[in-house]
C-alpha cells in the first residue's frame, strides 16, 4: 500500500506540515536542515519516506549509524519518526523502521536505539511492538536555573 | 521489580488465555500450568471477569476465555487492577523528613520507568515476543 523512497528536497512542505500538525509545533527550518544533511548525504545518514499511491507524504523516518556517541558502539540510531494518524495502522510505521533497519544492517551494524518520552505512550507502544527493548543507558536531565 | 502474587497470576492468566481467546481453560488448567494455586487463581479470574479481560463459564466444567483487546490491553491494564495506583499508595512513616523525601522521589523515579515500560506493552507484543522466544529456545 505504500511505497517507500528516500526522501527529496521537494517533500519539505509535506514534512514540516505533517510533523507540525503532530507536534503542535512549526518548525521548518529544522526540517529544511534534516533534509539537507540526511536525505542524499553520507551513506551513514538516511531519511525515508512511505508514501500512498497517489503520491501524498503518509510518513517519516530519519537514522543514522553513529559510533562511540556516549561510548557506545556502532548502533543505528533512530531520531524521527512521523505517520500521518489517519493512515495510521496500516503498516506504514512498521515498513520505514524496517526499512531503515535494512539500511542500518547493510552498513554492518548489529543494533538499533532510540530515545522516547517516556509519557509518549503511543510512540513507546511502536517501539515495543517492534522488539526494541530498554537500552544500556539512562537518559539523565537537570533543570538549568 | 517485584510484583504481588496476584499480579503474577493474573499476568499469567490473561496471556495465557489470550493465546487464543477461543479457547475455553478451567482454573485447575490454567494452575495446573503455571504450578500455582487453584484457590488463589479463582478469586484473581473473578477480579479478570469483572475487569471485562475474561468471561467464565458456569458449572463445574466450566472454564475461562479471553474477552479484551490484545491490541488495546497493555500490561499496565492488568497490573493496575491489583497493586496500588501510584497516588493511592499509603505515606511510609518518615516520609515528610527531608531523607524521605528525597528517597521517595528515587523509588517514584523508577516508578514512573516501570510504569511506562508496561504501559507500552500490548498483550499482542507480549506474546508475539513470547512465542519467538518459544522458537529461538525449540531449534
Amino acid at each position: 500500500m505504500f511505497a517507500l523512497r528516500s526522501a527529496e528536497p521537494a517533500d519539505l512542505p509535506a514534512i514540516s506540515a505533517l510533523d507540525a500538525r503532530l507536534t503542535g509545533e512549526a518548525k521548518a527550518a529544522y526540517w529544511q536542515g534534516m533534509l539537507q544533511q540526511y536525505a542524499g548525504g553520507p551513506p551513514s545518514r538516511h531519511f525515508l519516506v512511505a508514501e500512498t499511491p497517489n503520491g501524498q507524504v503518509a510518513g517519516f523516518i530519519v537514522g543514522e549509524v553513529r559510533a562511540w556517541e556516549f561510548g557506545q558502539p556502532a548502533a543505528g540510531w533512530v531520531f524521527a519518526i512521523q505517520v500521518d494518524p489517519k493512515l495510521r495502522l496500516k503498516g506504514a510505521g512498521s515498513a520505514l523502521f524496517q526499512a531503515l533497519c535494512g539500511k542500518f544492517r547493510e552498513q554492518g551494524v548489529r543494533r538499533v536505539r532510540t530515545l522516547v518520552d517516556r509519557k509518549d505512550n503511543l510512540i513507546l507502544s511502536f517501539f515495543r511492538a517492534q522488539g526494541m527493548t530498554a537500552g544500556p543507558s539512562l537518559q539523565l536531565d537537570k533543570d538549568l536555573q | 521489580m517485584k510484583l504481588q502474587t496476584a499480579t503474577r497470576l493474573g499476568l499469567y492468566a490473561v496471556l495465557e488465555l489470550a493465546r487464543d481467546p477461543d479457547r475455553t481453560l478451567s482454573v485447575a488448567e490454567l494452575a495446573e500450568r503455571f504450578d500455582v494455586s487453584a484457590h488463589h487463581l479463582a478469586k484473581v479470574l473473578r477480579t479478570l471477569a469483572s475487569a471485562g479481560l475474561v468471561r467464565g463459564g458456569r458449572g463445574a466444567t466450566g472454564g475461562y476465555r479471553f474477552t479484551g483487546n490484545r491490541r488495546r490491553t497493555t500490561l499496565m491494564d492488568i497490573v493496575a487492577l491489583f497493586e496500588p495506583a501510584p497516588g493511592q499508595r499509603a505515606k511510609e512513616p518518615g516520609e515528610d523528613t527531608d531523607i524521605g523525601g528525597a528517597l521517595q522521589r528515587v523509588l517514584s523515579e523508577i516508578d514512573e520507568i516501570a510504569e511506562a515500560t508496561l504501559r507500552s506493552i500490548s498483550l499482542e507484543t507480549m506474546l508475539r515476543n513470547t512465542s519467538t522466544k518459544s522458537t529461538a529456545g525449540s531449534r
